[in-house]
């Protein structure tokens, strides 16, 4: 039982970096930065749970969509960053506390 | 069967405890090393698992492009003084309980998850990763990548231009008391506004204006 890896291993596993991610965002008080960085964590659990799905089902789609799902995070990033960046630029600071003008 | 369920709690509990540190560590560089080592035994994991091309590309595009770029705008920002303090900040933090319930929730609904594949063990055989031997995993990716999916890889392709553009125009700004080329200028020069016939005079030269 416990030396065969099924496909809930996998899903768990998933599941486990999913749940570090969402933590992450809700308690970081540090900065943007390391809310980009659960995002990807998100975004990975995301493309363990399908390559898992895609390889226990014998079907090759799944590690298509991963692509996908790779190419979207990868602009994220780049997006994400860029306004990070033009944000310090403008109010020299990036802490989350720091960050209220929307009053949100 | 045995490796593969060695190396799997292996990577594993790397992955896990990486993830772990990205979002607990201290310092915000440690951090992004940290999200560089999940990527890589994710990507470990993947090649197991038998999905080795996207084991690869995880490999190249995140930890060779992303990874490095948040690198650089954690080093450029200078972010890196600014120590974790996660209940004690200068504001009492008011999101916090929010995010404690959201995070139970979805605890609860993995433990449900666990359940269910315990009860229904069988769903999926577990002899049933048949590797084609036929074709590698990179032939038959790009066999329905390229046919089935053509539409949407050539909407990716845009989506990654897009988000070139953006990220430029976002970060492009004009400084001041920097010399720049400006090819229209250069391109559009005439001989006439720009060469003049001057007589010299004996022994005193021609005075230049600049």
């Amino acid at each position: 039982m416990i030396t065969n890896i099924e496909l809930g291993h996998y899903l768990t596993l998933g599941g486990v970096i999913f749940l570090l991610g969402v933590v992450g965002i809700f308690l970081n008080r540090k900065n943007v930065i390391v809310i980009l960085m659960s995002v990807e964590l998100i975004l990975l659990s995301v493309n363990i749970n399908l390559v898992a799905f895609s390889t226990y089902s014998n079907e090759i789609v799944g590690q298509i969509f991963t692509f996908f799902i790779l190419t979207v995070a990868a602009a994220e990033a780049a997006i994400g960053l860029a306004i990070i960046v033009s944000y310090y630029r403008n109010k020299g600071s990036i802490r989350v506390q720091d960050i209220n003008e929307m009053k949100g | 069967m045995l490796a593969h369920t060695i190396f799997f709690y292996f990577f594993s509990i790397i992955t896990v405890g990486s993830a772990l540190m990205v979002i607990a560590s201290k310092n915000t560089v440690h951090a992004v090393f940290f999200l560089i080592l999940d990527f890589i035994s994710v990507g470990c994991l993947f090649i197991m698992i038998g999905a080795e091309f996207l084991g690869m590309i995880m490999l190249i595009v995140y930890v060779g492009a992303v990874a490095v770029l948040f690198l650089f705008v954690v080093m450029m920002l200078n972010v890196a003084e600014q120590k974790q303090s996660w209940f004690r900040g200068l504001k009492k933090s008011t999101h916090i309980p929010i995010g404690l319930i959201v995070s139970i929730i979805i605890l609860l609904e993995v433990l449900v998850v666990i359940g269910g594949w315990k009860y229904k063990a069988n769903f999926i055989g577990t002899d049933s990763i048949v590797a084609d031997k036929n074709f590698s995993n990179t032939h038959q990716l790009g066999s329905v990548l390229y046919t089935d999916y053509i539409y949407l890889f050539q909407i990716a392709g845009i989506i990654l231009l897009l988000s070139m553009v953006g990220a430029i125009v976002l970060t492009y700004r004009k400084r001041e008391g920097v010399k720049r080329q400006s090819y229209i200028n250069q391109i559009s020069r005439e001989s006439k506004t720009s060469v003049e016939v001057v007589e010299a005079d004996f022994n005193t030269g021609v005075k230049i204006d600049n």
